[in-house]
């Protein structure tokens, strides 16, 4: 049974050099129970899809039904069912974790008592026990988003959206989060996802859409996704650059599709469906072949990949200034995110190199 | 984990609208409370406005019928309440940046609780401004020559008037989405609006294009009707027009007009606001 029915949404900023379509007709499904993870790079409306579903800004055209309750024409019930966490911890930095939740209990009108015992249950089920009396102000990253997701969590909400929930934690926190949110989905919550990073799609939901552009570009379960862009990179650093046309060649034995070479002419890639197999005769094959590597190994596809090959340009993981939404202001405040291509590629888990 | 029930309390909405008032009204003060910066300033200002007009001007501007410190004491009053609706201003902005308006919007609240809170919490900084400016003011000679319900009629004047003013000011701190830009902002619209009235000096000391802006500045108006309601008028000449012969009608028709103008604008400005 489906709980988000959204159909051709559409919403248009203005910006400097002209209208921004941060939508382009965006429909969505998710049935109830399941994850859904909206996948993308800054600016493709991963976030406007959420406020809209949030109630926080109108579509210009398109209707969508949480539930099916019209979020345009009956926001607050809406809201009544919903939890929101956003990629900017939404919690107030004077008050603590246990007063930042007891307010928000109260506001979704559980009454006092009710909204200090679930305050409570909230601060033990998220282990912030220990701060849950201290002001937010001097949380780090990780906790802030857990008092934050602790705040979605505080009705069982129907929906929980989660917008870019690990965007800019360390990678320890970000597997803490994950492990929190695996949790839930145990439960049976039906979660939209929003994430830059397709590892988190792939950890976290059932189903993923690729968005670009404020349109889907792809749906599928991640096993289906992959399977188009061909599952795990194997990955090889030449010795010689000399040696790039023989090691092509046998890399495009084992590959499922073309192998690439770096500009340098020492990095090979190609997209492998075979695991660590491949690696292992395509290794046995360039030394039988006498070709010195510096370095070879496997690594998960990344956003980059599933963007080259569906859409046959890289995604664009730099700041647009154009984009009110997804990509504004980056660098403000001190949860400022951190956006660049650089620090995205950071992210990507390290190669596996056999052992 | 804990199933909580999704059915919740059905609750009318006036009683709603109050305790989501409250609620957020509390969580202002305990911001207020945590953040000294703020409580400093609401303190320490008042009290060196009073003594440095009384100390600094008193031997040099002369009032007719009363000493400077009598005459003073209104024009500081009012000064201060103007001034502390910054603060709703900033905070809105502020509020906003920290994605913490994104979070009570994503709630079933009733749509103006945001801004009650807001509003409330800043006329009890108003209120507590008021206090250390009365007594500070007492120590260096000022005295009420008046009947105590008329005190508290000018007393609930000045905060009535800062209380509409801050809506006012939220709604501007809700379009500038930035606490600097309205701090800046908010000083370049106060100033001149408390300087250029009868609160530091009579306005029938200024040049006549400035005296002509005095006598019909609201917060002129606000000022004569605190200084006739603390017994602070002396023998000075009231100007000869309607707003400052009726300076008390004048406020509460100017307190009128900022709210009915004021408070559905910001209601309305919030229900389409969002953080980034």
């Amino acid at each position: 049974m489906t709980i988000i029915e959204a159909r051709g949404l559409t919403k248009t900023y203005k910006s400097k050099s002209g209208p921004v379509h941060a939508l382009a007709g965006l429909d969505l499904t998710v049935p109830r129970g399941t994850v859904k993870a909206l996948l993308g790079p800054n600016g493709a409306g991963k976030t406007t899809v959420v406020k809209m579903l949030t109630t926080l800004i109108r579509p210009d055209s398109g209707t969508a039904l949480v539930d099916g309750i019209d979020v345009v024409a009956n926001p607050k019930g809406v809201r009544r069912i919903i939890g929101v966490s956003g990629q900017y911890a939404a919690v107030d930095e004077n008050l603590t974790g246990f007063e930042n939740l007891e307010m928000v209990g109260r506001l979704y009108h559980l009454g006092g008592r009710a909204a200090r015992k679930r305050a409570h249950e909230l601060i033990d089920l998220f282990e912030l026990t220990a701060a849950g009396n201290r002001p937010v102000k001097g949380f780090s990253g990780g906790m802030r988003r857990r008092i934050d997701l602790a705040g979605a969590l505080v009705i069982n909400p129907k929906v929980l959206f989660l917008d870019e929930p690990t965007t800019g934690l360390d990678p320890r926190s970000r597997l803490a989060l994950w492990d929190v949110i695996k949790r839930l989905v145990a439960d049976g919550t039906t979660v939209l996802l929003t994430t830059q990073y397709l590892e988190e799609a792939d950890q976290l939901s059932d189903d993923i859409m690729v968005i670009d552009g404020g349109k889907a570009i792809a749906e599928g379960t991640s096993d289906e996704l992959k399977a188009q862009i061909g599952g795990h990179r194997l990955v090889i650093a030449l010795v010689n650059a000399a040696d790039s046309a023989p090691a092509r060649q046998i890399m495009a034995r084992y590959g499922s599709g073309e192998p690439t070479v770096t500009t340098d002419g020492r990095g090979v890639e190609v997209a492998v469906t075979d695991g660590p197999a491949g690696l292992q005769h395509v290794l046995a094959e360039l030394g039988a072949a006498g070709i010195d590597l510096h370095d070879a190994g496997m690594r998960r596809p990344t956003l980059d990949d599933v963007f080259l090959k569906l859409t046959g340009h890289k995604a664009d993981l730099s700041v647009t200034d154009d984009d009110e939404t997804d990509a504004a202001k980056p660098a403000k405040g001190r949860r400022a995110r951190t956006d660049n291509p650089s620090d995205a590629s950071s992210d990507t888990p390290p190669r596996e190199l056999v052992k | 984990m804990t199933a909580i029930a999704s059915t919740l309390p059905d609750w009318n909405p006036l009683s709603l609208w109050y305790s989501d008032g409250w609620t957020v009204t509390k969580r202002n003060l305990i911001k207020i409370k945590r953040s000294p910066d703020m409580l400093v300033f609401a303190v320490i200002q008042p009290i060196m406005f009073v003594v440095l007009f009384s100390q600094v001007y008193a031997g040099a501007i002369q009032v007719q019928g009363t000493d400077y410190v009598q005459f003073l004491m209104a024009g500081i009053f009012a000064q201060t309440v103007v001034f502390g609706a910054t603060f709703s201003g900033a905070a809105m902005a502020q509020d906003l940046k920290e994605g913490i308006i994104d979070r009570f919007r994503s709630l079933p609240m009733s749509a103006s609780a945001v801004l009650i809170g807001r509003t409330n919490s800043d006329l009890v900084l108003n209120t507590i401004s008021m206090v250390i400016m009365m007594a500070t003011g007492l120590a260096v000679g000022w005295r009420v020559n008046s009947t105590v319900p008329e005190f508290l009629a000018g007393v609930g004047l000045l905060l009535l008037f800062g209380y509409a003013f801050s809506w006012v000011m939220a709604l501007l701190g809700m379009s500038v989405k930035s606490p600097e830009v309205i701090n800046n902002a908010s000083f370049l619209i106060l100033f001149p609006l408390t300087f250029i009235s009868n609160a530091f000096v009579p306005s029938e000391t200024l040049p006549t294009p400035l005296r002509i802006f005095a006598e019909f500045n609201p917060v002129s108006s606000l000022v004569q009707a605190a200084r006739q309601l603390f017994g602070n008028e002396g023998s000075a000449p009231v100007p000869d027009i309607w707003t400052m012969q009726n300076p008390i009608l004048t406020v509460l028709i100017g307190v009128a007009v900022m709210l009915i103008v004021f408070v559905p604008l910001c209601i309305r400005k919030f229900a389409s606001i969002s953080s980034r």
